[in-house]
């Protein structure tokens, strides 16, 4: 009977504390500059820094205040907990990079209703989601540019192979169709596309599935890996199996992590393009998106400072992007200049 | 002839109720809410508490069966992947043709299913510790989720799905309601019940319980069914926060729900422990990360944040515990204590 | 020609993990024959080399196991100490391998002294407190790199080369790793302190009496898993030729069930240094393996999960058959 009795007083006790405090704030004020908020994949990601560090950038050039967080796991349900948490703050606009291209519609469709303007970036989330999404460079491009490189490594014939990040990483996928449906050109008909394998973006796993490949399809020639950790993790296995110049890797990659390839020749050359650059330009597409300057549809223009000025177009999805440009060759005559940007 | 009281006969006293480790949880618990209120304006207010509990509430549903795993003194690591595939094969068999209703059903009965395959190995290979045979229907049950779907997503379920995880009923969210039923039900089932005593019995010592004739198998049995009955209820509410599914959701699950219910004071040497400190836990973890989400700590800051609330919250529980041993003149506490028996 | 025949049983039985060994030949050969490449020397050196790592933290996580504990922050202690030696040679190029290896033993050792403390002294409990440790190290990992990455060029040719040279025509990581091997099977099996871990093991409580001093055996096998694991950390990082914040994230588990298909048991007390091997032999041919007999890569992890359960279960069957034979011999 006592027992009840404290217990009850212990929840009239949590009651009285909560309640008033809870109409007392809720008359809060928000003063302050504008807030936008960008969302990364996961944290510690030296590319994910610097889209992250162009963002804000852009952000407090035009007079705001940039807000960056990352969960410290790639999920999509971390990525949720965090936009709900920028929902409550009021941001003006969230722009994110998507651990998954689904999961996180619920969430954003919130959001969205909120007010608050959505859009993505790098790694798109699903149409119904955002706004627009700012691509690095044309998906198409990626695709066709990778094929187009291995088909000049190889020398026109040879079996050549992939190696992606995660079997679910939306830009992934994209380019790989891209670069099959490349492969079905009559000029590739010596090219044979062996394997596509995942190394999961992990270092260990994919070292394993390099030495795999190496050893299933003894002829290979040539690996195209559009992912960071991929490729770097592929260049490192050719030097150390002295394959240098037998076996070429090519791709996307950054270039601190592939200066020491690309020197040595493991990597004739590989692609990318400036993470920099497009955190700024995403800065600017969600100011202009959050001041209702455009809506984001086809056709949309919008200033992006010192890129430029931007157009919004079809993106293959059935929603709409904003492309940066085509994307940037790195190769022997210029990685020196930039294995220390990034 | 001095007077022994009897230590079921000490009374009430004021001073051991609040000592209580469940009582300084709720002291925890208010502390948490006014240092977030003093962080950031946009805490207190109605709609905090509304939207923040669905957050973290699908992955309360594991810690009520868990804990009682953890005070039968064993351990469950598979409950991340039981939900991924009971999520698959929900989404699977619904855009296969199945109706919504009857999907649901399907992922209950796959989870379940999935828990209770654990208990059978369990009870069959007695030898095996929970440890290592959770460990490896983990990498099992998760591959076979893959296997279905690959790398695709599946989703695209009726309007009416996402009420479960973001409904509110009458201002309060849907998934509380459910969740505080199954509190109830689960607070009844191991402090009312023969059965919680049993669970309480075997977690203390199992070899005497076998050798009183209690049927350990059978309890055993029913606690990895519902295991994985309450993964399967995470799985719905999940799939229905995120609208779609993977195989690689609810990934890391597992530590995240046993720290909730050692930092509500459940011993995992077994035999201690009640249902509302693990409650209060979830509230508390729950909070704390929101609180400080909303004044945008960086995720590693969060980590150290995490990882220094649970050792400390521990050490102080030991303190108390070796505190009152010491009074009322127990053996002394084993250091190292097992994962498992 | 009968009595052969039980001499052979009769030390089958003996050799506990007897049935690990055969279930291990077998895979071996079903893998041979989907890809014979499987079975080369140079396939076999790339199992070895990558087994190593993973090898070296066994050996500290079956003391961990045997005195009752378990260690869940490898991981992160791998990442912090890689990171630190990293960003200590991209700094000052000129510093010794070893001596970069004796700095990632020496994070490692810190981790390893405040974990043991934690639970030594304080009485957490060993998941509690690597559960803390794991989240808190992997924190300060990212904060020590400030969120960028350590890559090859900025590693000194000499740091890389540990894990690419050979010493004596073996790879350096496999010689290190047999090495460490050597010294703990002498230090476990015929040093009294090392005896005195299986004791605290078996029956914590009857060892305390004994005078053993409990309190420090735990405190030093903690030391010693977390100086193995910042060792391990450096050699990842040199055979990676990078530093990354979520290195090694969950890789605690894989390290766990090669211990524990190993036969070490989780309840304490008993686990030999064979058994371990042959954990760890197995774990690197599933690592190895997969990926080689061309199945799609999502059936790897089912395929994996399918394997462990299969390798215990068979293992526990083996050995109660062993237990009853052995009854039946001893009635005889």
């Amino acid at each position: 009977m006592k027992k009840m009795v404290l217990y009850t007083l212990m929840l009239l006790l949590v009651a009285a504390i909560l309640i008033p405090a809870t109409l007392f704030a809720a008359g809060v004020q928000e003063g302050g500059k504008e807030r936008h908020a960008f969302v990364f994949k996961n944290t510690g990601n030296p590319y994910g820094e610097k889209q992250m560090d162009g963002f804000r950038i852009g952000i407090e050039e035009q007079g705001y205040e940039a807000i960056l967080r990352a969960p410290d796991l790639p999920t999509a349900e971390a990525q949720i907990q965090i936009v709900e948490q920028l929902i409550s703050q009021n941001v003006k606009s969230i722009t994110i990079t998507g651990n998954d291209y689904d999961a996180l519609e619920p969430v954003l469709k919130n959001a969205r209703k909120a007010g608050i303007a959505v859009l993505s970036a790098d790694s798109a989330v699903n149409p119904a989601s955002r706004s627009t999404h700012i691509n690095q460079a044309d998906s198409e491009m990626i695709g066709r540019t990778l094929i187009q490189a291995a088909y000049d490594m190889v020398g026109g014939a040879g079996e050549i192979a992939i190696l992606s990040a995660t079997s679910q990483a939306s830009n992934q996928n994209l380019w790989i169709e891209w670069m099959k449906k490349e492969l079905t050109d009559p000029k590739y008909k010596d090219i044979k596309l062996v394997r596509v394998a995942y190394g999961d973006d992990l270092r260990d796993k994919s070292v394993a599935e390099t030495e795999a490949l190496l050893r299933s399809y003894p002829k290979l020639k040539c690996i195209i890996a559009p992912t960071t950790v991929g490729i770097a993790a592929a260049g490192k296995v050719i030097t150390d199996k002295n394959l240098i110049g037998k076996v070429k890797i090519t791709g996307l990659g950054l270039p601190s992590e592939m200066a020491e390839y690309i020197e040595n020749g493991a990597c004739p050359y590989m692609f990318l393009w400036n993470p920099i650059d497009v955190g700024y330009l995403a800065a600017y597409a969600a100011t202009a998106v959050s001041s209702k300057k455009i809506t984001g549809a086809v056709g949309d223009t919008f200033d992006a400072n010192r890129l430029g000025t931007y157009k919004v177009v079809k993106a293959s999805d059935g929603g709409t992007e904003v492309l940066l440009g085509p994307p940037f060759k790195f190769e022997p005559s210029n990685i020196a200049e930039w294995k220390t940007v990034y | 002839m001095t007077e022994r009281k009897l230590l079921t006969e000490r009374g009430f006293s004021f001073k051991r109720f609040f000592l209580q480790w469940e009582w300084l949880l709720v002291l925890i618990f208010l502390l948490i809410h006014i240092i977030n209120s003093f962080l950031s304006p946009y805490y207190l207010n109605v709609g905090t508490f509304v939207r923040t509990p669905m957050t973290f509430l699908d992955k309360s549903f594991l810690v009520l069966p868990m804990t009682l795993v953890i005070i039968l003194g064993n351990i469950d690591i598979s409950v991340g992947s039981t939900v991924a595939l009971s999520s698959v094969v929900m989404a699977t068999a619904y855009n296969a043709g199945i109706s919504m209703p009857v999907a649901m059903l399907i992922c209950l009965a796959t989870a379940t299913f999935c828990g209770l395959f654990n208990g059978l190995i369990l009870v069959r290979f007695k030898e095996l510790p929970a440890m290592i045979v959770t460990l490896a229907t983990l990498t099992l049950y998760r591959g076979i989720a893959y296997i279905i779907l690959e790398d695709q997503a599946s989703g695209n379920f009726p309007d009416w799905f996402s009420f479960l995880g973001w409904g509110s009923v009458l201002g309060i969210p849907f998934m509380l309601i459910i969740f505080i039923i199954c509190a109830v039900a689960f607070g009844f089932l191991l402090h009312k019940t023969t059965f919680g005593r049993i669970v309480y019995g075997m977690g203390s010592n199992k070899k005497t319980c076998l050798y009183s004739g209690i049927r350990t198998d059978k309890i055993l049995l029913w606690v990895s069914i519902l295991t994985g009955l309450m993964a399967g209820f995470t799985a719905l509410f999940l799939t229905s926060r995120m609208g779609s599914t993977r195989p690689n959701v609810a990934q890391n699950y597992e530590l995240e729900v046993i720290a909730m219910v050692v930092l509500g004071g459940v011993s995992t040497a077994g035999g201690k422990g009640r249902i509302g400190g693990p409650i209060l836990a979830i509230f508390i973890i729950g909070f704390l990360s929101y609180g400080l989400g909303l004044v945008n700590i960086s995720a590693q800051i969060l980590l150290i944040i995490i990882g220094t609330l649970l050792i400390t919250s521990v050490m102080v529980l030991n303190m108390r515990i070796s505190g009152k041993r010491k009074r009322s003149g127990f053996g002394s506490h084993e250091v190292g204590k097992n994962l498992t028996r | 020609m009968l009595n052969l025949r039980r001499n052979l049983l009769l030390r089958a039985e003996r050799f506990r993990d007897f049935g690990l060994l055969v279930f291990i030949i077998v895979l071996s050969l079903v893998i041979q024959v989907r890809n014979p490449t499987f079975l080369t020397l140079s396939n076999i050196n790339t199992l070895l080399v990558n087994a190593s790592i993973l090898s070296i933290l066994a050996v500290g996580m079956m003391m961990v196991l045997i005195i009752r504990g378990i260690d869940l922050s490898i991981g992160s202690t791998i990442a912090l100490s890689g990171m630190v030696s990293a960003l200590t040679v991209s700094l000052y190029p000129t510093i010794h391998p070893v001596l970069s290896i004796l700095e990632g033993v020496l994070v490692g050792a810190v981790v390893g002294t405040i974990i043991g403390l934690l639970v030594s002294k304080f009485n957490v409990l060993p998941i509690i407190a690597t559960m803390g440790m794991m989240n808190i190290v992997r924190g300060l990992t990212f904060l020590v790199s400030g969120g960028k990455w350590i890559s090859a060029y900025q590693m000194s040719v000499p740091f890389k080369k540990i894990a690419t040279g050979s010493i004596l025509g073996i790879n350096t990581l496999i010689f290190i790793a047999v090495v460490i091997y050597i010294i703990f099977y002498y230090f476990i099996n015929h040093t009294r302190t090392g005896r005195q871990i299986y004791a605290v093991g078996s029956n914590p409580e009857a060892a305390k009496v004994s005078g053993i001093p409990k309190t420090r055996i735990i405190w030093m096998v903690y030391i010693f898993m977390g100086a193995l694991a910042g060792l391990a950390g450096v050699l990842w990082v040199s055979r990676f030729a990078s530093a990354q914040g979520d290195t090694a994230v969950g890789y605690e588990m894989g390290v766990i069930a090669a211990c524990v298909l190993g036969g070490i048991s989780l309840a304490g007390g008993s686990g030999k240094i064979s058994g371990l091997i042959l954990g760890v032999i197995l774990f690197g041919i599933l690592n190895n393996a997969l990926p080689l007999i061309n199945v799609s890569p999502f059936w790897q992890q089912g395929i994996q999960g399918a394997v462990i359960l299969a390798a215990i279960i068979i293992n526990v069957l083996v050995k109660r058959s062993n237990e009853r034979m052995a009854l039946r011999h001893r009635v005889v």
